[in-house]
């Protein structure tokens, strides 16, 4: 940076005068430009903001008015409420949806990880036959969408399975079960997650994980003391993608774990409220808002994780 | 160490042939691959089992269910490597690694394997799942009236979205480059609805196109706030056909533009400044270094972009399902039909059918994806 700073100033200096006003330019950005990005910003903004606005107005006020006209007299007495929220959460089911949600994103996220780094040390360090073509089979499965496992894996959790007169897997009744659809969210999760962590493992150097074997450390040491702790990085990336993409998903908790009021997510409930009550604007703003919330966090929270993870994640089937 | 042919645990005897060997290492491996997944399945089970029977408190349950499912992974690859240990000393760095990739292999081959050749199978048959009716569902899909317009639409789909989603990402990228203050603010604002739910920003965008007919309350859309403003009549913009379809669009557009902006800002930023100064002491305008160098020198990651968007809009669902009403109003995607016919209206042998030929529009994409994040990966 310095060196190309560097020449260009000596550029402008041994330049005309005209050309430096040029690189000048570059360096205060044109109204064009910042009106421009201000304009886009603000069109970016907008739904979110009339989101969150109708969330905290009371009931008869989003139905008679456009939430815009809150924006006039914002300080107004009666104007704002937090009543939407209160009957949201609880007459709604929300709150209890939103523990729902924490129950199956943690583990969906946590599982999937933990198989896939296992799986990735051996791959990456580890001697064993057909490494080679086992990987390749894993990477390959990046292609297979989510809609092609669906119908299966519902029936094996219906009805099991069998091979002719056999039982290869028994009827355990796991559709609308935790357990069902983490097991399913994992296997969605795992070719990316192994294919990732497996890259970045592999790119450690090896001549620390050699010193640790010559003093004695076993495999199980090396990975749990030495490789979890290098390749917190990419875990990170990968569990901050796999986690929104959980709390966010529809169509499988969907198929799996179904619209029961014990066990439905945000977004199902989010969906539900929207057949139910479509036009209760003040309900499913301030819905909306809490299934929201925790990607918010997590997005502020954790920018740099994210943006990596969410780019890391751009080849999941 | 314990690794004598005395050693009692073993039941071998010391003059083992090789082929013995060879049988029992194989025999260990796949147990000790198959071990931990159903001792972990098994005892999850048993675990949820005993909660729904008794009917615990939601809050434990939860507590309960995300402990169980946090460590439990872990100490059952735990409890197996110490297995391992206690295993004759010969056989144990033969088996182990199928510990450690044994569960992956396992999970794989039965939540994404079985599933495909699953899928392909019951695609062949009735609705349900259960006599073979040839190439029937595939007729159908190819000839329905409503299928076809989702073929069309996801095929606007996979054009618009992307086209417009990198173009504007790439404009946003370029000017909030030359920001000298608030560029991670100006792009953090943009990024921001990639966080959300399909679901949230549907009901988001479902509050700018709110319509509602004469009579039946004010309209508290803005979309048409703005166009009373102006003085026209409210417009049901989600019945408005073939229109609709866009709407729609602009809600993923919105989302998306964001991961094309991040990208495409990286890509932007490791381009030479060198190379793009020379230009500017050469004489040329913004456009010119825009159009002939900068465009040129990320070309290879806007065709990322472009395809993982491809891919995305081809599997857009949430969307058009939270609007409801798709075929009314003619905004049919394909997966939105596939989930359609499977589930609500419990046709297996159509919605697999309608699962493989997405599947098979998917792949092409998806190999020329992997192949170019490998290559990237490589030069990185």
């Amino acid at each position: 940076m310095s060196v190309a700073e560097l020449e260009e100033r000596s550029g402008a200096a041994v330049t005309a005068p005209s050309r430096a006003v040029g690189v000048g330019e570059r360096r205060r950005a044109s109204w064009f430009v910042r009106i421009t990005v201000l304009v886009i910003v603000v069109l970016w903004i907008i739904p979110t903001l009339g989101v969150l606005i109708t969330s905290f107005r009371p009931e008869d006020l989003t139905n008679s008015t456009g939430w815009w006209t809150a924006l006039a007299h914002p300080f107004r007495v009666g104007e704002w409420t937090f009543e939407n929220y209160r009957t949201a959460l609880s007459q709604e089911g929300f709150g209890n949806s939103f523990l729902n949600s924490l129950a199956v994103a943690i583990p969906s996220t946590v599982i999937p990880i933990t198989i896939a780094a296992f799986a990735a040390y051996a791959f990456s360090w580890m001697e064993f036959r057909g490494r080679y073509v086992l990987f390749v089979v894993v990477v390959g499965l990046l292609v297979v969408p989510l809609q092609m496992s669906l119908i299966p894996i519902l029936r094996l959790y219906t009805q099991g399975a069998t091979l002719g007169p056999f039982r290869v897997f028994p009827d355990l009744d796991l559709n609308g079960t935790f357990l069902g659809i983490w097991l399913a969210h994992a296997g969605f999760g795992l070719p990316l997650a192994t294919y990732l962590l497996a890259n970045y493992i592999r790119s450690l150097p090896s001549s620390i994980i050699e010193s640790a074997r010559i003093d004695g450390a076993d495999h199980f040491t090396i990975f749990w003391r030495l490789i979890v702790p290098l390749s917190v990085p990419a875990l990170a990336a990968f569990a901050i993608f796999q986690f929104l993409w959980v709390w966010n998903d529809l169509l499988v908790a969907y198929v799996l774990l179904g619209g029961t009021v014990e066990t439905r997510v945000l977004t199902i409930s989010l969906a539900n409220l929207v057949g139910s009550r479509g036009e209760s604007w003040h309900l499913l703003t301030a819905a909306a808002f809490i299934t929201m919330v925790v990607p918010l966090i997590v997005f502020f929270a954790l920018q740099k994780y994210f943006v990596r993870g969410l780019t890391a994640g751009s080849v999941k089937g | 160490m314990s690794s004598s042919a005395t050693d009692p645990d073993a039941g071998l005897p010391a003059q083992t042939s090789k082929a013995g060997t060879a049988l029992w290492l194989s025999v260990l491996r796949i147990a000790g691959a198959l071990a931990i997944p159903v001792v972990a399945f098994f005892a999850m089970w048993a675990t949820f089992d005993f909660l729904r029977s008794e009917d615990a408190n939601r809050v434990i349950v939860v507590l309960v269910a995300v402990v169980v499912g946090v460590f439990g992974v872990f100490f059952l690859y735990w409890g197996m490597n110490k297995a391992v240990d206690l295993l004759p000393f010969r056989y144990r760095e033969g088996v182990r690694p199928w510990i450690f990739v044994g569960p992956c292999l396992v999970i794989l081959s039965v939540f994404l394997v079985y599933p495909v050749i699953n899928t392909i199978l019951i695609s062949l048959k009735d609705a349900f799942g259960q006599e073979f009716v040839g190439l029937d569902n595939y007729r159908f899909v190819f000839s329905d009236d409503s299928m076809l317009r989702s073929i069309r639409n996801t095929l606007g789909w996979i054009v618009i979205v992307p086209l417009f989603a990198t173009v504007i990402g790439l404009v946003y990228a370029t000017l909030a480059d030359k920001l000298r203050r608030g560029e991670a603010v100006a792009k953090s604002l943009i990024f921001l609805p990639l966080a959300i739910s399909f679901v949230g920003a549907s009901v988001t965008w479902k509050l700018i196109y709110s319509f509602r007919p004469a009579g039946f309350g004010s309209n508290i859309g803005l979309l048409n706030g703005v166009m009373q403003g102006l003085g026209q009549d409210p417009v049901a913009w989600i019945q408005l056909r073939p229109w609709n379809n866009l709407f729609l669009m602009v809600i993923m557009i919105w989302m998306q533009v964001g991961f094309a902006m991040v990208v495409l800002s990286a890509a932007i930023k490791s381009v030479p400044d060198e190379i793009v100064e020379a230009a500017r002491i050469d004489g040329a305008s913004e456009w010119q270094v825009f159009r002939r160098i900068l465009i040129p020198s990320i070309l290879p990651t806007i065709v990322v972009v472009v395809t993982y968007m491809v891919i995305n809009a081809m599997k857009v669902f949430d969307i058009v399902f939270v609007f409801g009403n798709a075929e009314a109003d003619e905004t049919e995607v394909i997966a939105e039909r596939m989930l359609r016919w499977f589930f609500i209206s419990a046709n297996q042998g159509r919605g697999a059918a309608i699962a493989v030929v997405l599947f098979v529009a998917i792949v092409p994409v998806m190999i020329w994806n992997i192949r170019r994040f490998r290559e990237e990966e490589s030069i990185r």
